[in-house]
C-alpha cells in the first residue's frame, strides 16, 4: 500500500492536520485510529468549554469532534478505525494490524504522528498499600461513565487537581456519588480556575493542597484511604493523617505524551516536554515525519492542538511537494527562568516567518512579564497579572522585522 | 449585613471577591469591572450549562452525551439531571436534535452533543 501521508491517530490532533493536508494538495492521505471511531478523547469530554478560540463558542468535546469529522468525510479523506500502528520505521514504512487487513505494510512519503498522550497511573507515582479495584485514572473513569454508562463508585477520593480530576469529580456529584475531597500534592492547581469553581466549589467538594494520598486500604475492593500534609520536599508529615472512608480512588496525576512509536522510527525526544523535538513546521529530526497536538507536549486547550496540528498538515504538504525548506536561518528557543519549556525547540526562519511559541512557567508568577530575547535584545515583553503552570502560554513572533544570524538564541523567561 | 467569597472566573487571574449584602451589594476585591458583573450575576441567579448522558437505544454506544442549550439555574442541576437519568433515546440521532423540550420549564432545550447512526 502507497499513501502520500498517514496520519496516526485520529484524535483532533490527526483529525485537523489531514484536513489541512488535505487543503493543500496532498492526494492520498490515510488516517489510522485504534479506537472504534474517530475523535479521540474529545468523546468521551462530554462537558462544555472547547472551542472558544477557534469557534468562538463553547462545545462540548463530541461537537467539538464532530465538525471537524464531518469536514473529512466531505473532503472523502481515507481513514480506517480498529487499527493499531505497530510499528514506523525512519524510511517512513508503516506497519498496521486490524482484523480485516491482518498485517500490512504502508509506503509514505510522509507521516503525522498524533498519538496524543496518556495518563500517569499508579505505578507512576508509587502509592503503597494493596492493589483493591475501585482504583482508577479519571480518563479511564471518565470513559467508564460517559461512555459506556457503568458508575465508578459511590464514594470517592480524588487524587491530583488537574482538568479531567475537577471535571470527573462534577460529574460523579451529578450522578449521585459522593466525593469527599481533591488532594493535590502541590500548593496550587494544575487545572483550570474556572474547573475550580464550577466543578469543586459549586458542590462543597474540598480541596487539600499540599497533601497525598499515603495509603489505601482493602483487599478486594478499596475501603478507604490515608491522605497526609506534605512538607516542603513532598514528603508526608507524621501526625496529619486523615483517613477517609471509600470505595473509589481516581488518579488525575498528569498526562505523558505517548511516543513509543516516534522512538521506534528513531524520533528524538526532549526530555522537558516528553515529545519529540521539533521545528516550526513540526517536523521531527527524521525529515518528512511530523508531530503535532499531545504527542509533542501536553496541551491544556483542544483549540490549541487545532492550531498545532494545522501547522503540521501544512508543513507535510510543502514536504510532499518538495517546497520545504532545509536551508536557511536556523534559531534555536532556549526555555530561560522560570520557563519550563518551549515549542517548537528550532525554527528555521526560510519557512516561516511568523511562528508561534508556545510555553509552560515552572511556577506560579504574579505581576511579571513574560520576556522572549534574541540573544541579549528584548523583542517582546508581555505584562502579566497571573502565570500558572496549568495555563499554557503563546507568543507569537514575526521574524521578517528581525535581523537573524544562524545559531542565534531565543530566550523565554519570566521577569518579576 | 451578608458576606459572601467568590472567587472570579472570567479570566485566569481567579480574583477573590467579597461580596457585601446591605441595602446595596458591595464587590471587593475585583481587579476589573468584570469581576463585579460576575459576582452580582453569581449572587442574584446562579445559572451552569448542564451536561451529561442519556440511556440509548439501538446503537453500539450504550449512552448519548447531551448538554443544555442554555444556562440553567443551578439550583435545579439535580432535578435535571434526575429528569434526564429516566429519558431514553433511539439512535438515529443528529448533533443539536432536540432531546427534551423546556426542561423543567426552565425554557432551555437539552440537545444531543453528537450524532450517532443506527445499528445496521
Amino acid at each position: 500500500m502507497q499513501y502520500d501521508l498517514v496520519v496516526v491517530g485520529g484524535g483532533p490532533a490527526g483529525l485537523a492536520a489531514a484536513i489541512e493536508a488535505k487543503e493543500n494538495g496532498v492526494e492520498k492521505i490515510l488516517l489510522i485510529e485504534r479506537d472504534r471511531e474517530l475523535g479521540g478523547i474529545l468523546q468521551q469530554c462530554i462537558h462544555n468549554g472547547f472551542g472558544l478560540h477557534i469557534f468562538k463558542q463553547q462545545l462540548t468535546g463530541p461537537e467539538y469532534a464532530e465538525r471537524f469529522i464531518n469536514i473529512l468525510k466531505e473532503k472523502n479523506i481515507e481513514y480506517i478505525t480498529n487499527t493499531m500502528v505497530i510499528d514506523i520505521t525512519d524510511k517512513k514504512e508503516v506497519y498496521i494490524l486490524n482484523e480485516k487487513l491482518g498485517y500490512k505494510k504502508i509506503n509514505a512519503k510522509a507521516v503525522i504522528l498524533a498519538m496524543g498522550c496518556r495518563e500517569r497511573t499508579r505505578g507512576a507515582i508509587s502509592i503503597p498499600g494493596f492493589r483493591p479495584s475501585g482504583i482508577f485514572t479519571a480518563g479511564t473513569a471518565q470513559r467508564f461513565l460517559n461512555i459506556e454508562g457503568y458508575m465508578v463508585g459511590k464514594k470517592v477520593v480524588i487524587l491530583g487537581s488537574g482538568d479531567i480530576g475537577l471535571i470527573m469529580a462534577r460529574r460523579l456529584t451529578l450522578e449521585g456519588a459522593k466525593v469527599l475531597a481533591v488532594v493535590e500534592i502541590m500548593p496550587y492547581s494544575t487545572g483550570l480556575t474556572r474547573n475550580i469553581v464550577q466543578c469543586l466549589k459549586d458542590f462543597n467538594i474540598p480541596l487539600l493542597f499540599e497533601h497525598t494520598v499515603i495509603d489505601i486500604k482493602g483487599k478486594s475492593r478499596v475501603e478507604g484511604v490515608v491522605v497526609a500534609k506534605v512538607d516542603e520536599n513532598k514528603n508526608p508529615i507524621k501526625g496529619t493523617e486523615i483517613y477517609y472512608e471509600c470505595d473509589t480512588l481516581l488518579l488525575s496525576v498528569g498526562l505523558i505524551p505517548e511516543n513509543e512509536l516516534s522512538k521506534k522510527a528513531g524520533v528524538i525526544i526532549d526530555k522537558r516536554t516528553s515529545g519529540p523535538f521539533v521545528t516550526e513546521s513540526m517536523e521531527t529530526n527524521i525529515e518528512g515525519i511530523f508531530a503535532c497536538g499531545n504527542v509533542v507536549h501536553v496541551h491544556d486547550l483542544v483549540d490549541y492542538v487545532t492550531l498545532e496540528a494545522k501547522r503540521a498538515g501544512k508543513a507535510a504538504a510543502k514536504y510532499i511537494n518538495g517546497t520545504l525548506k532545509r536551508d536557511g536561518i536556523k534559531v534555536v528557543t532556549i526555555n530561560g527562568r522560570g520557563i519550563r519549556y518551549v515549542v517548537p525547540q528550532i525554527i528555521n526562519v526560510n519557512n516561516s516567518n511568523e511562528v508561534t511559541l508556545f510555553f509552560r512557567v515552572d511556577n506560579i508568577y504574579k505581576d511579571c512579564k513574560l520576556e522572549v530575547r534574541l540573544n541579549e535584545k528584548v523583542i517582546k515583553s508581555i505584562k502579566k497579572n497571573k502565570v500558572t503552570p496549568g495555563e499554557m502560554e503563546t507568543v507569537n513572533i514575526d521574524f521578517s522585522k528581525l535581523d537573524v544570524k544562524q545559531d542565534d538564541k531565543l530566550f523565554v523567561e519570566v521577569k518579576e | 449585613m451578608e458576606k459572601i467569597n467568590l472567587i472570579c472566573i472570567e479570566c485566569p487571574m481567579g480574583c477573590n471577591l467579597e461580596v457585601i449584602k446591605d441595602k446595596d451589594i458591595e464587590v471587593k476585591g475585583n481587579k476589573c469591572k468584570r469581576g463585579k458583573d460576575y459576582a452580582l450575576k453569581e449572587i442574584e441567579n446562579p445559572k451552569r450549562v448542564l451536561t451529561t448522558t442519556v440511556i440509548l437505544k439501538n446503537s453500539y454506544l450504550k449512552r448519548l452525551p447531551v448538554r443544555s442549550d442554555g444556562e440553567v439555574p443551578k439550583s435545579l442541576l439535580f432535578d435535571c439531571i434526575d429528569y434526564l437519568n429516566k429519558i431514553e433515546v433511539e439512535a438515529p440521532v443528529k448533533m443539536g436534535q432536540v432531546i427534551v423540550e423546556n426542561i423543567l420549564n426552565t425554557g432551555i432545550n437539552i440537545i444531543a452533543s453528537r450524532s450517532v447512526e443506527k445499528l445496521p
